[in-house]
């Protein structure tokens, strides 16, 4: 059985938890902790310590795992060990919460420092009302026009769907590329 | 317990905090990367400040602040280089060439701007030399630590916030392509100047603030400025070991089958 693996990170409360759940085939296994922090109970009332783990069977032969990172920056030493080996990553943003743009950036460039793969910029909830528009998130994001960044709602399958293809998209096409 | 360590576990602002609550007397000496300080405290206030290797006589304070034109610092330093600072200060002060209190303004000035100078050193080791005071000949004075400490906190917030937008300094810098994005158009400092000479895929922040002498604070805040102006853009350093990780990321080499195992990915989310 061959393994291949994509990894889901953003901020606290982004949405990674959800956008797995949207497409994984198993129930996500998810080491979730009731929040200490006051202002972070505001946002949710559990958070994810360690990691979640989802599964996409492809095949008989291939399996797709996908790995959310924890949101909470004290757990961010997970983060190489999740990032070894990734195919791609998705880098979840919540839209309504402009606080999380800059702490965004930052772990974008952390994971592109850990391994140079492709990336899609997810900018979840874009269905509320208080959603940012996704050209202003791009500037704010400080995001080249070739960076992919990809409208979402993380709880809605085909909308997940849309952001694992745009990565697989970039996979292809950079494997591609570098045959040229 | 002697008061020593590593700026990295104590900052210079906590340092000041307790010399301040314990009204210490004796002298902070800090060993940054390629300087040495030596801040003098009585009784919990500053008293006296100097960085190794560099002139912090009264007759150089006073020209730095425009006090004395060049012509008259030399002449100090040529014929006068003998008398003391307390003897220097009384000559200017009973010539009628400056107040007591001119003098002990532009010192507390240069005093401070040394502690300011301090906030941006995060390397280093420090201890305190208990009862350790500033030779007699040298002016002293009384300053209260507390609107020091206020800036250092301040400082420390910036530190922290600028090591948020750039976590880490191996990272290389490229000028952006985006059309409109002009750095003729920009006023630049001759530091920032300095910094955009360097900026090459090829070097890492980390090896232009080596370049051009900026410790990890000062380089930090040029590059935040560049970046935030959208003149450049992080990128990573060309010819850096792109070693594979321990973790293979395709189950296979073969180019072909690579390919095809993403294929049969993209079919497959497609289905779901």
């Amino acid at each position: 059985m061959q393994t291949v693996k994509m990894v889901v990170t953003g901020p606290f409360s982004a949405g990674k938890t959800e956008f797995i759940r949207s497409v994984s085939e198993i129930d996500v296994v998810s080491t979730e902790r009731k929040i200490s922090s006051a202002s972070e109970k505001s946002v949710k009332e559990a958070t994810t310590v360690a990691m979640d783990f989802g599964r996409i069977t492809v095949d008989e032969d291939l399996v797709l795992y996908l790995f959310g990172t924890p949101g909470q920056r004290r757990f961010d030493f997970m983060w190489e060990i999740l990032s070894e080996g990734m195919l791609g990553f998705i880098v979840m943003v919540d839209s309504t919460r402009p606080e999380t743009f800059r702490e965004a950036r930052s772990i974008l460039e952390t994971f592109h420092a850990y391994a140079p793969t492709p990336y899609v910029v997810s900018a979840n909830k874009q269905d509320m009302k208080e959603a940012w528009d996704i050209e202003d998130m791009r500037h704010v994001l400080r995001l080249d026009s070739k960076v992919k960044l990809v409208s979402c709602v993380a709880t809605d399958r085909d909308s997940v769907k849309a952001i694992l293809l745009e990565l697989l998209y970039s996979i292809l096409s950079e494997m591609e590329n570098g045959e040229k | 317990m002697a008061l020593s360590g590593n700026l990295r576990d104590f900052t210079i602002t906590q340092l000041l905090n307790l010399i301040n609550l314990a009204n210490k007397t004796g002298t902070l000496v800090v060993e940054g990367p390629s300087q040495t300080a030596k801040v003098a405290f009585r009784d919990g206030k500053l008293a006296y400040a100097q960085i190794d290797q560099e002139d912090s006589s009264l007759a150089s304070v006073l020209h730095k602040a425009k006090k004395l034109s060049s012509g008259q610092y030399k002449s100090i330093q040529q014929d006068a280089a003998h008398i003391s600072d307390k003897e220097l200060g009384l000559l200017l002060i009973n010539a009628g060439y400056l107040s007591k209190e001119d003098i002990l303004t532009n010192l507390q000035q240069h005093f401070t701007d040394i502690i300011q100078r301090l906030f941006t050193w995060v390397e280093g080791f420090f201890h305190f030399d208990n009862d350790s005071l500033p030779p007699d000949d040298r002016i002293s004075v009384r300053l209260d630590l507390e609107n020091l400490i206020i800036d250092g906190s301040r400082q420390m917030r910036e530190w922290e916030q600028l090591q948020d937008e750039i976590p880490s300094l191996d990272m290389a810098l490229k000028f952006t392509d985006r059309p409109g994005a002009n750095l003729r158009n920009v006023n630049l400092s001759v530091e920032e100047w300095r910094v955009v000479s360097y900026i090459n895929p090829r070097n890492t922040i980390r090896q232009i603030a080596r370049a051009t002498k900026r410790n990890d604070l000062e380089i930090r805040r040029i590059v935040y400025g560049l970046l935030q102006a959208g003149l450049v853009e992080t990128t990573r350093r060309e010819g850096a070991s792109t070693s594979a990780p321990t973790v293979r990321v395709f189950p296979t080499e073969d180019k072909e089958k690579q390919k095809s195992l993403v294929n049969r990915l993209i079919d497959r989310i497609r289905s779901l």
